[in-house]
């Protein structure tokens, strides 16, 4: 990476996610047409929803296609350098006990990644769909519902932080709230076909002395009570400068204000939670200050 | 007849893989020796059943092992040898066998087996084994689900560097969701680590 302080930090515009299209590259064997549905098609990456290791394991497959203007040889290596380095943070972070999906297969030569599968919606989608429901009066702006949304999103940034791995594409879209454990086994419409139980359900029932028939909830779960999860480390790189953390929150900080004017206030509640998460958070918010400072000088400059 | 399970990976549903777990087994030090004189009936991955966690943690490596072998990129010889280095988080072929693979002093087997020609099914490999492996024969259930009943989580833990377990709180009930949710946490990062294997 260049040095952080020469980061050019440009405003950020709201970026709609494309529309699903035709597959535009076939993905190299041995996946196949078949059982794959297209999640995304951006610039960097195609990525798939399929299953891993038995047909009722839904995955992720995240593909960087060749780019046609680079050198062969030389894209190879920059292709494989990123996915190792988005390999290699996941699975860093999964040992440190940072909420990311694990790692279950790649092929680095090829350009792909299997990732564990999340259940729930991006944090983009979450903040959509409450937006929606404030303006029918279903919900009040900073309900403590959202504000716990928001103290989480916090927390899961600044436990990255403290293991000294900056994200590097902090957006709402690069979030994911996971929808809580008890409700998932319906939720995917790829696999509603799978009548059967999971096995750790199944031993679960069995160690609860239930009869193995559907587990009942202890009490009615709100949606949002899931676990953060960060997705998307395409851009990642490990770091301890303060800078590179702030830089991190700005882009954050952007991102919320381009795609959710209204929920800014719910912003400083990201801040005040990633604040408390550990050591030197107090002085990153800090430094923040400045990444700000410059942002706008250089937005009025330009 | 040894009881067999066949699985289809996704994405390879051209070649099953065959899977067979043993008990008491009393031979093992003439199963290593058939592997070692590289003998053709004996093309299987013998490992030691105390040093598998999960199905899934046996079905990564054998869709890894699977996939260097069909796009030419084995370190091994075979696709059944290629399994047992592929569990390993090292490159040394040598360690990977001595940690994962069958030794003379083995009692809880898991035999694998990808049928790779037509010839090799479910009942082929569940003759031979039957005859050959002298032990009692454990079926793995539907999904597997019986793959990881033996594995000595301690050893996989220090096979992987993944530290001490980290002890409950004295007075905190240990129940078996506890334990599977421990082992869901380790696979996640074995898993992820076998795949970061050498590169
Ligand atoms: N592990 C996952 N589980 C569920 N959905 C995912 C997962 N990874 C990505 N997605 C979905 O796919 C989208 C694009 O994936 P991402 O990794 O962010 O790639 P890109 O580089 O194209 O942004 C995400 O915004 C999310 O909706
Ligand atoms: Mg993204």
């Amino acid at each position: 990476m260049a040095p952080s302080a020469d980061i050019a930090i440009e405003p950020i515009a709201p970026i709609e996610p494309p529309a699903p299209l035709a597959p535009l590259h076939a993905l190299p064997p041995p996946f196949t047409d078949s059982n794959l549905e297209v999640l995304t098609q951006g610039a960097e990456a195609l990525v798939y929803k399929t299953t891993f290791l038995t047909p009722a394991t839904p995955c992720v497959v995240k593909y960087r296609p060749p780019k046609p203007y680079r050198h062969p040889t030389l894209d190879k290596r920059l292709t494989k350098t990123r996915l190792l380095a988005e390999a290699r943070v996941l699975v860093r972070c999964r040992k440190e006990g940072v909420g990311v999906p694990g790692v279950l297969a790649g092929d680095w030569d090829n350009g792909w990644l299997v990732l564990e599968w999340i259940e729930g919606m991006t944090v983009r989608k979450v903040l959509d769909e409450w937006a929606d429901k404030v303006k029918r009066g279903d919900k009040k702006e900073g309900d403590d519902e959202m504000l716990g949304v928001m103290r989480k999103v916090g927390r899961a940034v600044g436990r990255l932080h403290d293991i000294g791995v900056c994200h590097g594409d902090l957006t709402t879209s690069n979030l994911m709230l996971r929808q809580p454990s008890s409700s998932t086994e319906h939720a995917s419409p790829l696999f509603q076909h799978r009548g059967h139980q999971t096995v750790s359900a199944m031993r679960e029932a069995a160690m609860d002395g239930a009869d193995g028939s559907e587990p009942s909830p202890p009490q009615p779960q709100s949606e949002l009570d899931g676990d953060i999860i960060l997705i998307d480390f395409g851009l990642v790189s490990q770091t301890i400068q303060d800078e590179d953390r702030a830089v991190d929150l700005y882009v954050l900080e952007r991102a919320f204000s381009a795609t959710h004017p209204a929920a800014e206030p719910l912003f400083q509640k990201i801040l005040t939670s990633y604040g408390e998460s550990f050591k030197g958070a107090k002085t990153v918010l800090r430094r923040l200050e400045d990444v700000r400072l410059r942002g706008r000088k250089r937005s009025m400059l330009g | 007849m040894a009881s067999v399970r066949t699985f289809h990976l996704p994405h390879y549903p051209a070649y099953p893989v065959q899977v067979a777990l043993f008990k008491d087994v009393a031979n093992a030090a003439f199963l290593r020796s058939q592997l070692l004189e590289a003998n053709p009936d004996f093309d299987y991955a013998f490992l030691d059943a105390t040093m598998i966690l999960t199905p899934n943690h046996l079905l990564s490596a054998t869709f890894l092992a699977l996939h260097a072998s069909q796009t030419s990129r084995t370190k091994t010889r075979t696709a059944h040898s290629e399994l047992v280095f592929r569990l390993h988080p090292n490159n040394n072929i040598g360690e990977s066998y001595r940690k994962f693979g069958i030794s003379d002093t083995t009692t809880h087997l898991i035999a694998v087996k990808f049928s790779l020609t037509p010839n090799i099914t479910n009942e082929s490999v569940s003759k031979h084994l039957g005859e050959f492996v002298k032990g009692e024969s454990v079926a793995i259930g539907e999904e597997g689900e019986e793959l990881g009943i033996w594995c000595d989580v301690g050893k996989v833990r220090k096979v992987y560097k993944l530290g001490e377990e980290k002890k409950t709180k004295k007075g905190a009930v240990v129940n078996g969701n506890v334990e599977m949710d421990a082992r869901k946490e380790i696979e996640s990062v074995v898993l992820g680590m076998i795949t970061l294997k050498g590169s």
